[in-house]
This record gives structure tokens, C-alpha cells and sequence, in this order.
């Protein structure tokens, strides 16, 4: 249901086969294999399909996407056509101008290729590993909790808040990394936290 | 929603305001085609602009931004006046019937409710309450006669609303305001149905929540709410904005629309203790009454085997909050200086904030910022001068900035839940680029780095999250699936029902928040998402897309919240006798034993109508709210406040022009510009080839709109000499963008009176980041002021002044 091989590929192979028999027959074995040559092959069908959702309004609409081995780098897979899903209830296969380009948002060449760091005052971001990333904000996190954590009020009432440190959660993500979100934020004793629903 | 996408083909009348579904929601306006195609239905747009979903409707009306509740008001005091209410409705499923206190009071001069402290711009809301009998329930008068009750009231509230008044108000010309009052009458009968379908067009004022009460009552007194066709609907911008709602990643929530303790809630006692949701009714569901099962299963999920009956299940663990930091606050703080550092996970707060300026002034006096995005975003890249696009000094900023790639749709796997309230699992269908990850394996990461430091260093109150429950097969990248199954929730010891029977297996899911517990014995990160994956797997994941009820319900096609319901309050859909109100509104039925028909009823399934619960299950008084009581930050009933800049005065009550409880900070209140300069309203949008900021990094939706224009109408390019095409320059109190203009029929000069009124139109979507051509930031204009309840800024009206300028040398 997830992913399988294109129903198109299937009706592809059908009809070139079918092509093939049809002017063997008639006698034109020669050009038969020129033809079948020239004929170029359709581009989804090497594809695998996923059932997905569109990034943008929440309609939601159904997509599905196409993607094929990623000739560039070994074992992964790339994207290359998104269309409605027509199974979908909502929207029927139909996407809008924004969902029918989404592949370009996959794509856009401002996506960020990797971890990437600007020093206090400098004019640039420079590329950095995950690991000097993420220890350096594990760092300046545990800094500004410890200084500023409130662990009890004025009355004494224990409030074990982190006031000084601020979170804004992006409604583009999952449920389900929504919730680690949520674990995390409040586990540290995050309060400054809110997200687009609030605009 | 109420309702959903598919049901709008239900409706007979659909009205579209304070949104553009046409073209900022495409896919789901074919359901309104499809109601005018099979069902006859009349689409009704009341918009400042004549947008495509207006090019298509039965009936446009102009309105001025910012007027809403006057319009509203008017169309409430045109169905009582005339008799257009659904009575039976009205009586038994609405407050009507109750008696307010008698401290409550408006004053219709001073344009204020009783309780008003303009120290404090806010109200002491205790009157705002109904009377209670001795018999500690809500008094009644069911003959509607009684002068306090909330049916007089109203009436005498709204009696102000004249179309006279109305008209010179919002500008909508009076025969055009009263020809919408006459379709939405139509539906007030139980034969017909009518929908509202708003977007941020109407949250995104100080007086958002207010607007959309407005329409609420509305539907109320129409008896629209429950039925199918009907509903007060938001279509909402995000494709899971829903969920992070429902999460709760907002700063006043827990998971499920549980509320963040408060100082004033020293313990674990007194934090229940004031949510006890007693009914204000004999008989009713007060569904709330469960609030501490969800409670203690949430901190169960929160804090695992360490959350246990002697220690309130670790509340103490849990943060109090002294005021709730929404995101205008977030930024005062932090243009304050009293912020350190900063996250934004898939936000772009420097565009999406108002007055950019401040923000950029704010941003500026971090520590650091951690931008976790698959773009570059304008926020990440604040410390960049850009021109006058985003003139910074880079030398001069002294924050560290930190730019993580997340993978985006296409490249994970999980659920979303749409605005149909509808989870809706999705597979993944690329890898990601680069050394790009998913937000759930960048805060695992995180996650294990602190807790590890605070293991090795210890540090500041370490017990937090060392008892958060971490407990992932692999805790570096816990699954999408381990993740919804926690959001579900699960037994943790033997469940053992009211016979002695052991209902549910320790270790197994849950398929309803019906069996969740306050003892322990059960854990549910969000107990709205109960049912969503159970023993029977992952619901959110089903597809089958059939429809056996022929409604537009598809009931098997992922899971709505709650309980798979796709239609709210679906009880009011049939009379307090469990009948249909009529053949055509057939929903939900009592067959004599229990409800059966289209949808999962919203009540008990077996609860006989007899039994006179009413079919609001979630409110103590068993009815919905034409009185908001308390609930309101500036008044029981919507009252017409201008925007905070408004071109004219309220005419209403001159003294009071605008919301007298929102919160507007020092320095904010000064910065709004006066009609004097700044004489047109500038209103903010979106267009249907673009979504926010995210598309202008998109090679296709650059190709089809490249720049960055301003709409304005003939008349007003006419007044200042403006040419189609030309440049103009836009200026507001706080800054300005340059821009060309577009010339159009689209927006009319209003009349407010004698006053002609012009709108200038700020398309939003773009930057100085992407492949369009740079812009400016449509909030280099808006004003730092929010939604007096959920601070939802005000974008949609403020004031500015417009000029026309040479071009920039090619």
C-alpha cells in the first residue's frame, strides 16, 4: 500500500510488447528493434510510489510521490514527480498551484545541505559537523538553564520554569515529532513555547 | 472544524468571510462547487476584496477590514427582529434560557461590560456568571420572557445593530448587507443548512476570537451547529497545525487542550481541584469530569515508571506558568533583553512576527538561535545585510546562530491532522539530502546530549529530565510509530472492569479515552489521539476511502479526534426527542435503544434522550453558549471594537474605539500611526501561486509570481497619481516596503458614512531568501498588537499611506 512498483510499469511492459507483436507480425522485424529503440521509456515507470500528504494548507491533500534510485548517491532514493492522490476523499487527485510544484520545495537549491554555524559578529555561516552542533547547543542550553532556571516563586511554590530560552514549533512537522517536541520542551522546563496556530 | 471538507456539500447556503477558500484553500473549495453543483447551495462571500471565491458566488458583499462583529451583530439582530430563529433549537440546545447575575451589565455610552480596571486593561469577570438556586444548579426561565435572561439580553445587546448602523460601519452598502441577512435566514428552520468558512481573515485582528463567536451565535440561533452542511468551520493554514494544537505546543497547553499549571496551583490537588467541571444541570455528561484521567495518563506518558500516586505522578516536575508566554510576549522579552537563546523548529518568526524592526532588534540581543528548517530562512540569516531589504550591521550582532537541515515531507513518515480534525498517516517517499534529519532524531540528540551533561556535571533542579521517560528502543531515533502508539496510549497493568473482568492486558494499546484512568494503571500522551493507534494497529494509516452513509463521512479513512467522530455536536442534529429535525438534516437517530446513523454520535450511545442531557457533552451546563460567561477576555457577548488603527471613529461609542482588554505593551501603544498621516487601510494576504515563505525558494511558484506588488483601486491610484504597474512606496507608523502596484477593480473605495475609505492590499509571501526576486517583509508594517484571548496579531487592519516612487535603477 506504502510502496510498490508503479501500476504504470505494468501497463508500460503491456504495451510494448504488445507494439512489438503487432509489427513482427507484419514483417518489419529491423524496424521493430529501431522503433523500440527510439521509443522512450516512460519516466515513472521505474518508479517507486508512496502515499503522502502535501506540506502546505491543511486541506491536506492526498499525494503521491515518485521517486526512483538516486544515480547520484548510492542506496538512496530521489524524488522526481508528485501528483494528487486520487484515492484521497478530499481532494480527489486534484492539487493546487502550490501542491502541483511541490517537487521544487524538495528540490530548491536553498535547502540546507548540513549543519552550518555563524560566530558571534562574523558575516557568514560556515559548515560544521552534527556533532560540534549539537554539543555546542547542548551547551549553551545546560548554560542558560543553570543560570536562569526558576525552580520555586516568590511564594515559595515549586514552578521549576525556564524562562530565559524560547521554543517555536513548526506545523509542518508530524504528530509524532510534535510530541517528542513536547517532551522535550517541558521536560527542560521550557515555557516560552508556541507555535504558528498563535498567528 | 466542526464539520469537514467533504461535508461541506452538505450545506444549502455557504458563506465565506473572513477567508478565501478559492484560492487559499483550492482542493477544498471544490466541496462548494460541488454543494452549488448537486445540492442548489448559494455561496455568499463578504470580503474587503473581490477575490476568486467571490468571482464565483451568488452574492458578494464589500466590507471595510476590521468591521466584522458589526456586520455579524447585525445579521444577529436581523434574525431576532424577524423571527428567523430556530426556536425549539434556541431553547433546549443554547443558554438562552439562563438567568444572568444581576452585576452584569454594558454600558452602551462608554462601550464597556461591568468590571472594567483601565489600569490594567483588563475586566474582573465574576458577574459575568449565571444565577445559581439553591439547589447549586444554574437558574432558568425556559418561557425566554424573564429580563436577565441570556435570550433578553442578546436582544437587547444587538437591538444597537441597525442596518443603518451596520452600513455606515463597515461600509458594506445597506441593500447588499441586508440581501446576506436574507440567505443566511433561510437556513433557520432545520430543513436547510448553512456553513461558515473562515480563515485567518478573521482571527488575525485584536478582536479575532470575538469575530468568530459572532459567527458561532449565529449558527446557534439558527440551529446550524450539529447538522450536516453546517458548522463554524476554520480551514487553517498549515498542513498540521491541527495536530501541534492538539499537542498542546502552545504556551498555555497540554496535550489534548489541558491547561499548563499555574503558580496559583501549588499542588497536585488544587490543580484539579479547579477543574471539576461540575454540571450546572441535572443529568448532563459535563464530559470534563474526566479531565483527571487524561491529566494523570498524560503525566504517566510525560514521566513513565517515575510518575507514581505518592508523588503526584511528578506535577512538581511539570514547569508553572506565571503568564502565559505567547509568542508577542516571547519577542517584548526578548527586544527587552531578557532572553538568551532561542529555537525555531520550521518557523520563520523575523516574517511572521509584526513590526520586523523590533524583531530584528530582538533577535539581536540573543545569545544564540537555532534555526532547525529544510530552507534558509529570512530568521537564520537575520544577522545578513540584505540592502534595504534587511539593512543589518553583521559586526555590530553578537548572536550565534546555528542552521540545522530537517528533512520535510516527503522525506518522513508519520501523521498530520488535517482541519477536518482527521489524522492521516503518510509514507515516505525520498531520502533526504545532504545530512539532513528528522525533527523527532535532531531533539533525541539534543535530548540525550543535555541529559547526559546533566549525568556527568549535574546542575540546576537535573530532576526533571532525568525522570522523563525516554524509554525508545533506539533513544537516539525513536519511530514515528513508537511515537503515535504513546500518544494512543496504552494499560500498564491489567484493566480490570466494574465485574471483576479483566478489560485490557497490561502492555496493550487502548482503543478509546473511555478506558483511560486516574490511578496510573493507564498512560496517554494526548488523549484526543486514544483510538487513533490501537490492538487493531495503526488507525491513522487506514484507507479505505468508502462512504456508506453517502454523506461525505468516509469513516475508515484515517481517525478523527475524538473518538472517530467526523461531525461535532452531531446530537444537535436530530431534536430532544432523538428525531431528525428533518429528512434532509438526518444524521444521528435514537432507534429506541440507541443512537445509530451516519457518524459516531457525539453523547452516549446508549443514553436515552429521555434522560434530558443535553447535547453540548463537554459544557457543565449540557448547552452551548450564546453567553460566553467568563470565557472572554473582553465581554460575555462580541461587541464592535475598531482595529487599534482604524481611519474612522467608533461610532458605536466614541469613547471606547478599540478592544479595551487586549494587551498592548509599553512602546507598542505608541507606535500606532493616526489616520492623519496614515489615512488608507492596509490589510495583509496570500496568493493561491504561493504559500508563506516557503515557495518563494520554489522555481515554479517564482515563475508564476515573481514579484512582490501591492493592490489598491482605481479610485485611490487615480487620487495620488499612481500608474498600473508603477512603483509605489507603503508606509506605515513602523516601516515601509517598495513595491509595484497593481491597479485593480478588485478592491472598491468604501463608504463609512460620509467617509470614503481605500484599502491597500499586502500580498506576504516574500524575502530576501529564495529564487523570487527579493522583497520586502509584509510585516515591516503590521502592528505589535494581538487577539485580546489568543494574541493572534492584528494583520488585517491597520493604517497606512501610499506613494508613488521611481523605480529602482534596473
Amino acid at each position: 500500500m506504502n510502496i510498490a512498483f508503479s501500476r504504470r510499469q505494468f501497463l508500460v511492459g503491456a504495451g510494448a510488447g504488445m507494439a512489438g507483436t503487432t509489427l513482427g507480425a507484419l514483417g518489419f522485424g529491423d524496424v521493430e528493434s529501431a522503433y523500440a529503440q527510439a521509443i522512450r521509456p516512460y519516466k515513472l515507470a521505474q518508479t517507486m510510489e508512496a502515499r503522502n500528504t502535501c506540506p502546505y494548507c491543511s486541506v491536506s491533500c492526498g499525494m503521491i510521490l515518485y521517486s526512483r534510485d538516486d544515480k547520484a548517491r548510492s542506496g538512496k532514493r530521489e524524488l522526481i514527480h508528485i501528483e494528487g492522490d486520487p484515492d484521497h476523499p478530499v481532494n480527489r487527485g486534484t492539487l493546487c498551484p502550490k501542491g502541483a510544484a511541490a517537487l521544487d520545495f524538495v528540490r530548491a537549491k536553498t535547502r540546507v545541505p548540513y549543519p552550518m554555524h555563524r560566530k558571534p559578529g562574523s558575516n557568514k555561516l560556515e559548515r560544521v559537523s552534527w556533532d560540534f552542533a549539537m554539543d555546542r547547543i547542548a551547551k549553551l542550553m545546560k548554560e542558560d538553564r543553570d543560570q536562569n532556571f526558576i525552580a520555586t516563586n516568590g511564594a515559595g511554590v515549586t514552578v521549576n520554569r525556564w524562562v530565559t530560552t524560547g521554543f517555536l514549533g513548526g506545523c509542518a512537522a508530524t504528530n509524532e515529532a510534535g510530541w517528542l517536541t513536547y517532551k522535550f520542551v517541558r521536560s527542560l522546563g521550557l515555557v516560552q513555547v508556541d507555535n504558528q496556530a498563535r498567528i | 472544524m466542526t464539520n469537514n471538507w467533504t461535508d461541506i456539500r452538505n450545506a444549502d447556503v455557504v458563506v465565506i468571510m473572513g477567508g478565501n477558500a478559492a484560492e487559499a484553500h483550492p482542493c477544498g473549495f471544490k466541496w462548494v462547487t460541488e454543494a452549488k453543483a448537486h445540492n442548489n447551495a448559494k455561496l455568499i462571500v463578504v470580503d474587503p476584496r473581490f477575490t476568486r471565491s467571490a468571482a464565483v458566488a451568488d452574492f458578494y458583499c464589500p466590507i471595510r477590514p476590521g468591521t466584522d462583529i458589526a456586520f455579524l451583530g447585525g445579521v444577529i439582530n436581523y434574525l431576532l427582529s424577524n423571527d428567523k430563529i430556530h426556536k425549539e433549537y434556541v431553547a433546549n440546545y443554547t443558554n438562552a434560557s439562563y438567568i444572568v447575575r444581576a452585576g452584569y451589565k454594558f454600558d452602551p455610552e462608554e462601550g464597556l461590560f461591568s468590571g472594567y480596571d483601565p489600569k490594567t486593561r483588563s475586566y474582573d469577570r465574576t458577574e459575568w456568571e449565571y444565577e445559581i438556586g439553591p439547589d447549586g444548579y444554574a437558574v432558568r426561565d425556559t418561557t425566554l420572557s424573564n429580563p436577565r435572561c441570556v435570550y433578553q439580553l442578546l436582544k437587547q445587546h444587538y437591538s444597537r445593530y441597525t442596518p443603518e448602523l451596520v452600513s455606515s460601519v463597515t461600509g458594506s452598502p445597506k441593500d447588499k448587507f441586508l440581501k446576506v441577512c436574507d440567505y443566511i435566514a433561510t437556513t433557520a428552520n432545520g430543513e436547510r443548512s448553512m456553513t461558515f468558512m473562515y480563515a485567518l481573515g478573521w482571527t488575525q485582528h485584536s478582536h479575532g476570537s470575538q469575530n468568530i463567536r459572532t459567527a458561532a451565535m449565529i449558527q446557534l440561533l439558527l440551529g446550524n451547529i450539529g447538522v450536516p452542511g453546517g458548522g463554524i468551520n476554520a480551514l487553517r493554514g498549515h498542513s498540521n497545525v491541527q495536530g501541534y494544537t492538539d499537542i498542546g505546543i502552545l504556551a498555555h497547553l497540554i496535550p489534548g487542550y489541558l491547561g499548563m499549571p499555574r503558580d496559583t496551583e501549588a499542588n497536585f490537588a488544587t490543580y484539579l481541584g479547579k477543574r471539576n467541571f461540575k454540571p450546572l444541570q441535572p443529568n448532563q455528561v459535563s464530559y470534563w469530569q474526566n479531565y483527571n484521567k487524561f491529566m494523570v495518563s498524560f503525566l504517566k506518558a510525560m514521566y513513565g515508571e517515575n510518575a507514581k500516586p505518592e508523588n503526584d505522578y511528578g506535577f512538581d516536575w511539570f514547569p508553572k506558568i506565571d503568564v502565559v508566554y505567547d509568542h508577542l510576549r516571547q519577542f517584548e522579552l526578548m527586544h527587552q533583553g531578557k532572553v538568551n537563546g532561542y529555537i525555531c523548529q520550521g518557523f520563520n518568526p523575523l516574517f511572521s512576527t509584526p513590526n520586523k524592526r523590533k524583531i530584528i532588534a530582538a533577535l539581536s540581543k540573543l545569545k544564540f538561535l537555532v534555526s532547525i528548517d529544510p530552507l534558509e530562512t529570512e530568521t537564520a540569516h537575520f544577522w545578513e545585510n540584505h540592502g534595504d531589504y534587511n539593512n543589518v550591521d553583521p559586526t555590530k550582532i553578537q548572536t550565534e546562530v546555528f542552521m540545522l537541515p530537517s528533512t520535510c515531507f516527503a522525506e518522513d513518515e508519520g501523521s498530520l491532522t488535517n482541519s477536518s480534525r482527521a489524522l492521516i498517516w503518510h509514507w515516505q517517499g525520498s531520502s533526504p539530502p545532504g545530512e539532513a534529519k528528522t525533527d523527532i532524531d535532531i531533539l533525541a540528540d539534543l535530548f540525550l546530549r543535555i541529559r547526559a551533561l546533566y549525568q556527568k556535571e549535574g546542575g540546576k533542579v537535573p530532576e526533571p529530565i532525568l525522570n522523563t521517560d525516554w524509554s525508545y528502543k533506539n533513544p537516539k531515533e525513536p519511530t514515528p510509530e513508537e511515537l503515535l502508539r504513546e500518544l494512543n496510549g496504552r494499560a500498564l497493568t491489567d484493566l480490570v472492569d466494574a465485574n471483576g473482568n479483566v478489560a485490557r492486558k497490561a502492555g496493550q494499546q487502548l482503543s478509546s479515552f473511555g478506558e483511560l484512568r486516574d490511578d496510573g494503571s493507564t498512560m496517554s500522551a494526548n488523549w484526543l489521539y486514544t483510538g487513533s493507534f490501537t490492538e487493531a494497529g495503526n488507525i491513522a494509516a487506514s484507507r479505505d476511502n468508502s462512504d456508506p452513509s453517502g454523506k461525505g463521512v468516509y469513516p475508515k479513512w484515517g481517525y478523527a479526534w475524538p473518538a472517530n467522530r467526523r461531525l461535532l455536536y452531531n446530537r444537535a442534529s436530530a431534536d430532544p426527542n432523538g428525531k431528525p429535525w428533518s429528512a434532509h438534516k438526518a444524521y444521528i437517530e435514537w432507534n429506541g435503544t440507541r443512537w445509530v446513523g451516519a457518524d459516531v454520535p457525539d453523547y452516549g450511545a446508549t443514553l436515552a434522550p429521555d434522560r434530558n442531557a443535553g447535547p453540548f457533552i463537554m459544557n457543565p451546563e449540557g448547552v452551548s453558549r450564546l453567553f460566553a460567561r467568563k470565557l472572554m477576555a473582553e465581554g460575555p457577548f462580541p461587541e464592535h471594537y475598531e482595529p487599534f488603527e482604524s481611519p474612522v471613529e467608533n461610532a458605536f461609542h466614541p469613547k471606547m474605539a478599540s478592544n479595551p482588554a487586549a494587551r498592548v505593551f509599553k512602546g507598542d501603544m505608541e507606535m500606532f500611526g493616526k489616520p492623519k498621516e496614515f489615512p488608507y487601510v492596509g490589510t495583509t494576504y496570500r496568493l493561491t501561486e504561493h504559500f508563506h515563505f516557503w515557495t518563494k525558494h520554489n522555481a515554479i511558484n517564482s515563475v508564476l509570481q515573481p514579484q512582490q506588488f501591492v493592490e489598491i483601486s482605481e479610485e485611490l491610484a487615480k487620487e495620488k497619481g499612481i500608474t498600473d504597474g508603477g512603483w509605489v512606496k507603503v508606509t506605515s507608523n513602523r516601516g515601509w516596503v517598495k513595491a509595484k502596484a497593481v491597479v485593480t477593480k478588485r478592491i472598491g473605495k468604501l463608504m463609512c458614512g460620509n467617509k470614503p475609505v481605500h484599502v491597500v492590499g499586502v500580498p506576504l509571501h516574500w524575502g530576501f531568501i529564495g529564487v523570487a526576486r527579493k522583497g520586502y517583509a509584509a510585516n515591516e508594517l503590521t502592528p505589535y498588537v494581538g487577539d485580546a484571548n489568543t494574541q493572534a496579531p492584528e494583520y488585517k487592519a491597520f493604517l497606512v499611506d501610499i506613494e508613488p516612487i521611481s523605480g529602482p535603477v534596473a
